[in-house]
C-alpha cells in the first residue's frame, strides 16, 4: 500500500529579487513576507484550486531541479515566456508525462489531472500578465527613440547588442521591475550580462560584457560591441564586476511623466509584434 | 523484459565446449579474476572500473610525462548515439575498449582505429524514472563476458566477442523507481551490482550474481528489515522507503577479503521527521564479506541526513604510516564536503576535515559524527546550505598517486536554498520533500584540489570555471588528468598543479579518464559531450 504523508507547507515566503512578482492574472499575490495564506483570493475558483495543486505538485516533483519558482538550477529555466521544447499545451503535457529523451528530464507516472495542473502552473511561470500602468505608450515610444537606448538594446531588429534585447521585455519583466531597471540599473543585472574588466599582459585594460568563459579562456564584448578573445594566461587581471552595468541611471534625467511613459511603452513589448 | 537464466550446468557445458573447440582469437577478452586481481602488473590494460581493486585510479604508465604531455593530440573519436550525459569509464583489454552509452547500451571498440566491433542496443520500456539522467558508468569484464546494468534495473551478461546476450536478469522493479547506472564489479566468481533510486522511496541493497547463470547469490539490504541489526534506527515503517542506494562502484582488499561500498541518502531526501533515528546504513561506508554479503563493519558518515548527500563516492585504499604505525586505510572525499580517513580493517574513524566550503556541519566529534548546523535544515522559508545536494564531490572518481603521495579530488563549491515540499510516497514518483533554488547572486566555483592523504590538508588547487563533474586519473608520468564542464580536458603536473596541456573537446566532461597501451603506445581516453576521445603523442 502506498504510504501517505502530506506535509503542511506554506511555500516559499520570500521570492528571489529577480522575480518578486506583482499580480498575475489569477489574482495571486506573491512576494516577500506574503505566505500561502495570501493565496486565497476573494475569487476562489476551480481554476485557482487546480493552480494550487499544480504549484504543490510542481514544488514536490519538479522543484528539486527546476527550483521552487521554476527559474532554474539543475534543470532548465521554465520561468520564461516561451519554452523551447514545450511549444504548446500538448507538448508541455507530454514532456511532464514522458520526460525528454537524451536529457535528465524524467517522465513521471502522474495522473492526467495532475499533469494538467502542473502544466497550467508551469505556464504561469515567468510570464507577466498585461498590466494597467500610468503613462502613455505612444509618448513612451518617443522617449525611447529620443534617448540613447538603442545604442545598447535591440528592438525590432535594430539597435546595439551590448544589452538584452527588448522585443519581449514586457512579458519577461513587470512594470515595477522595468522602472527599477531604469532608475537603478545596477540593482539587478540580468544573468548572462556580467561586466568584466581585464588587463592583458601587454597593456590596454578593457571593460566589457562576458560572452563566454572556461577554465582557460574568456571571451568578452567591449562597449562598442567588438568581440575579444583571450587565453587567461595572456591576462594579468580578470575582475568580475558583479552588480555593475554599462547602463547609466535615468534617475534625474527623465521626468516622472517621461518615466511613466517609457515604462508604459516597454510593458507593451510582448514579442508578438503587437506593440 | 523476459528474464533468461540458463541453468548453471548448461552454461558451464557451453563454456567448456567453446573452450575446447576454439582457439582464442585476437581481441577476445579472456579476463579471469586473477588478471583483475593483478591488474597493476599490466598497466597497458584497464581491467576494472577504478583501474585496480584498490581504486586509486593511478597508472604506472609513463610514456606520456611532464616533459612531453604538451604534444598530446587526439587519435580517434567515437561518437555515442545518445545525447544524454556520457558518464562512462571505459575498460580496455587485449586490443578492445568496452564502453557503455546512455541509456543502457554497450559497445566494443577496436583499440587501433576506434571503429565499433559490436553494440548491444537495449530496448527499454516506457515509464523508467531516474532522478538524474538515464545514464551508465561502464561495464565489468570477467572471463569471456561483459556485464552491464540497465536503467530498467536489469543485469545483463554479454558475449565479449559479439555483444550477444548470454543472460538477462531483473535486479529490481523499475516501476518502483529502481534503476542501475553503476558499473558492476567483477569479484572472484561474482558480479557485484548496486542500485539507484534514492529519490523514489526505494529500499537500497547491494547484490552479487553468478556470472555463469545470472542467479542472485546474495543481497545485502542497506536498510535493515525487521529483526536485523540497525532496523531500530528507522521510526515506524519508514525503512520500507529508506533509500540508501549503492550507485557508485566500490573497492576491494584481497588480503582482508573485504568489499567496500558507499551508500546513498535516506528517503525522503530532505524530510527527517518521518524517519527518525540514524537511518542505518544510509550515508555509510560498508565493508562486506564478498562471499556471503555479510556486514563486517560500517562507518556512517552522516546519521540521519536531510541534505541528500549520498556517500556514494569511490573509496580509495592506501597503506601508510599514521602516528608511526603502519595502517591499512580507506580514504573518502565525501560529497558532504569532508575528507575522511578510516582504518579499513576495523572502520575506525581517524581523520575528518573539510576539503570544500560546507555549512551543514559545525564540525565532527571525536568519533567522526557530525555536529549538524540547525540553520541549514530545509524549511518553508528556505534554508541556505553548502554544498548543495550535487555535493562538494559526487560519483566522479578521485585519484591517489603513490608517486606524489597526494590524493586529488575535483571539488564543487556551490550552495542551494531548500524549501520544504510535499513528500507523499507513491510508487515511481519523486519522494524527496524539498524544492531547491540557486543562491541568488552566487558565482559557483570549481577546483581540482590536491590534498595530503593523511590529513586532508590542501597542497595545491587549480581553479576551473563551473563546478566540475569530471573524474581524475594520475600517472607515473607525474601527471593528473581532469576535465571541465566547458569541455576542456587537461593534464596538470601532479606535484605542482601547473597545467601542462589542455584540449577543448566541445562537450562537458561527465566522466573518468583512463590510460592504456595500444600497440605499445600510451593513450589517454575521456568521454566528453557525446564523444569518446582518445589522445596520444605524435608517432
Amino acid at each position: 500500500m502506498p504510504f501517505q504523508l502530506t506535509l503542511r507547507r506554506d511555500g516559499p515566503k520570500c521570492l528571489p529579487p529577480e522575480r518578486a512578482r506583482p499580480k498575475t492574472r489569477w489574482g495571486v499575490v506573491a512576494g516577500c513576507v506574503i505566505s500561502i495564506a495570501g493565496w486565497a483570493s476573494p475569487l476562489v475558483t476551480a481554476q485557482s484550486a487546480d493552480m494550487a495543486q499544480g504549484r504543490r505538485l510542481f514544488e514536490s516533483q519538479c522543484g528539486s531541479c527546476h527550483g521552487p519558482l521554476g527559474n532554474g538550477g539543475k534543470g532548465a529555466n521554465l520561468a520564461q515566456p516561451r519554452l523551447r521544447r514545450a511549444t504548446d499545451d500538448q507538448a508541455l503535457s507530454n514532456i511532464i508525462r514522458r520526460g525528454i529523451r537524451g536529457t535528465e528530464m524524467p517522465g513521471s507516472p502522474l495522473t492526467p489531472s495532475q499533469v494538467s495542473s502542473i502544466a497550467a502552473y508551469v505556464k504561469t511561470l515567468g510570464r507577466v500578465a498585461p498590466e494597467d500602468v500610468p503613462g502613455d505608450r505612444v509618448r513612451g515610444e518617443a522617449v525611447y527613440a529620443g534617448l540613447d537606448c538603442a545604442r545598447c538594446h535591440t528592438l525590432g531588429g535594430r539597435g546595439g547588442i551590448i544589452g538584452p534585447g527588448l522585443d519581449d521585455i514586457g512579458v519577461r519583466r513587470s512594470a515595477a521591475h522595468l522602472r527599477e531597471a531604469l532608475l537603478s540599473p545596477e540593482a539587478f543585472v540580468p544573468s548572462g550580462f556580467l561586466q568584466l574588466r581585464v588587463v592583458p599582459r601587454d597593456g590596454g585594460a578593457l571593460t566589457g560584457i562576458r560572452v563566454n568563459e572556461d577554465a582557460f579562456s574568456i571571451q568578452l564584448r567591449d562597449l562598442s560591441g567588438r568581440l575579444h578573445s583571450f587565453w587567461k594566461n595572456e591576462l594579468d587581471l580578470i575582475e568580475p564586476q558583479w552588480r555593475r552595468s554599462p547602463m547609466t541611471s535615468y534617475e534625474g534625467r527623465l521626468t516622472a511623466e517621461q518615466t511613466d511613459d517609457l515604462v508604459a511603452f516597454l510593458v507593451t513589448l510582448r514579442g508578438d509584434g503587437s506593440q | 523484459m523476459k528474464t533468461t537464466t540458463p541453468t548453471r550446468r548448461l552454461r558451464l557445458a557451453m563454456v567448456a565446449g567453446l573452450t575446447a573447440l576454439s582457439v582464442p582469437a585476437l581481441g577476445v577478452a579472456q579476463v579471469p579474476y586473477e588478471r583483475i586481481l593483478d591488474a597493476a602488473s599490466e598497466p597497458g590494460n584497464w581491467l576494472t572500473y577504478s583501474g585496480t581493486y584498490g581504486a586509486q585510479r593511478y597508472s604506472t604508465l609513463d610514456q606520456i610525462d611532464r616533459g612531453n604531455v604538451g604534444r598530446l593530440q587526439p587519435a580517434w573519436i567515437y561518437q555515442a548515439r545518445s545525447l544524454q550525459k556520457f558518464e562512462v569509464s571505459p575498460l580496455v583489454v587485449d586490443g578492445v575498449m568496452y564502453i557503455t552509452e546512455a541509456p543502457s547500451d554497450a559497445t566494443a571498440l577496436d583499440l587501433r582505429t576506434g571503429r565499433p566491433i559490436w553494440s548491444y542496443r537495449r530496448s527499454l520500456p516506457q515509464g523508467i524514472v531516474t532522478c538524474c539522467g538515464q545514464v551508465n558508468r561502464g561495464v565489468a569484464l570477467l572471463d569471456d563476458q561483459v556485464f552491464i546494468g540497465t536503467v530498467d534495473a536489469h543485469l545483463v551478461a554479454l558475449d565479449a566477442r559479439t555483444g550477444r546476450v548470454r543472460w538477462d536478469v531483473e535486479v529490481a522493479d523499475y516501476e518502483l523507481g529502481y534503476s542501475v547506472t553503476v558499473a558492476p564489479l567483477a569479484l572472484k566468481d561474482k558480479i557485484i551490482v548496486g542500485i539507484s533510486g534514492g529519490e523514489y522511496g526505494i529500499r537500497g541493497f547491494l547484490d552479487a550474481y553468478d556470472p555463469i547463470t545470472g542467479e542472485r547469490l546474495w543481497r545485502f539490504w542497506t536498510v535493515p528489515g525487521p529483526g536485523e541489526p540497525g532496523h531500530d534506527t528507522w521510526s515506524g515503517d519508514s525503512w520500507e522507503r529508506g533509500g540508501a542506494p549503492t550507485w557508485v562502484t566500490g573497492a576491494y582488499d584481497p588480503e582482508l577479503d573485504l568489499l567496500y561500498w558507499g551508500t546513498g541518502n535516506p528517503g525522503p531526501d530532505f524530510i527527517g521527521d518521518v524517519r527518525q533515528g540514524d537511518n542505518l546504513y544510509s550515508e555509510s561506508l560498508i565493508a562486506l564479506d564478498p562471499d556471503t554479503g555479510e556486514l563486517r563493519w560500517h562507518f556512517q558518515f552522516l546519521p540521519h541526513d536531510i541534505h541528500d548527500y549520498d556517500s556514494t563516492q569511490v573509496p580509495v585504499l592506501l597503506d601508510a604510516e599514521l602516528d608511526g604505525d603502519p595502517r591499512k586505510l580507506v580514504v573518502f572525499p565525501n560529497r558532504n564536503g569532508f575528507y575522511y580517513v578510516l582504518d579499513r580493517v576495523t572502520g575506525e574513524f581517524l581523520v575528518g576535515k573539510p576539503f570544500a566550503k560546507q555549512t551543514w556541519a559545525l564540525g565532527l566529534d571525536e568519533h567522526g559524527r557530525p555536529i549538524e548546523n540547525p540553520e541549514t535544515i530545509p524549511n518553508i522559508d528556505g534554508a541556505v546550505v553548502y554544498p548543495d545536494d550535487d555535493g562538494a564531490a559526487n560519483w566522479f572518481s578521485p585519484t591517489y598517486s603513490p608517486q606524489t603521495n597526494l590524493i586529488y579530488q575535483n571539488v564543487r563549491e556551490k550552495g542551494g536554498v531548500y524549501y520544504l515540499a510535499d513528500a507523499t510516497y507513491e510508487p515511481g514518483k519523486i519522494y524527496m520533500g524539498a524544492s531547491r533554488r540557486v543562491v541568488a547572486g552566487e558565482d559557483p566555483k570549481g577546483f581540482l584540489r590536491a590534498l595530503n592523504p593523511l590529513t586532508g590538508d590542501l597542497v595545491w588547487e587549480i581553479a576551473v570555471h563551473a563546478p566540475p563533474w569530471a573524474g581524475l586519473m594520475s600517472t607515473a608520468g607525474g601527471l593528473v588528468f581532469s576535465g571541465t564542464m566547458e569541455g576542456d580536458f587537461f593534464a596538470a603536473d601532479a606535484q605542482t598543479g601547473d597545467v601542462l596541456w589542455r584540449f577543448q573537446t566541445g562537450g562537458a566532461v561527465y566522466a573518468n579518464p583512463i590510460t592504456y597501451l595500444s600497440e605499445g603506445r600510451q593513450f589517454v581516453a575521456i568521454a566528453a559531450g557525446n564523444s569518446l576521445v582518445t589522445f596520444a603523442l605524435p608517432e
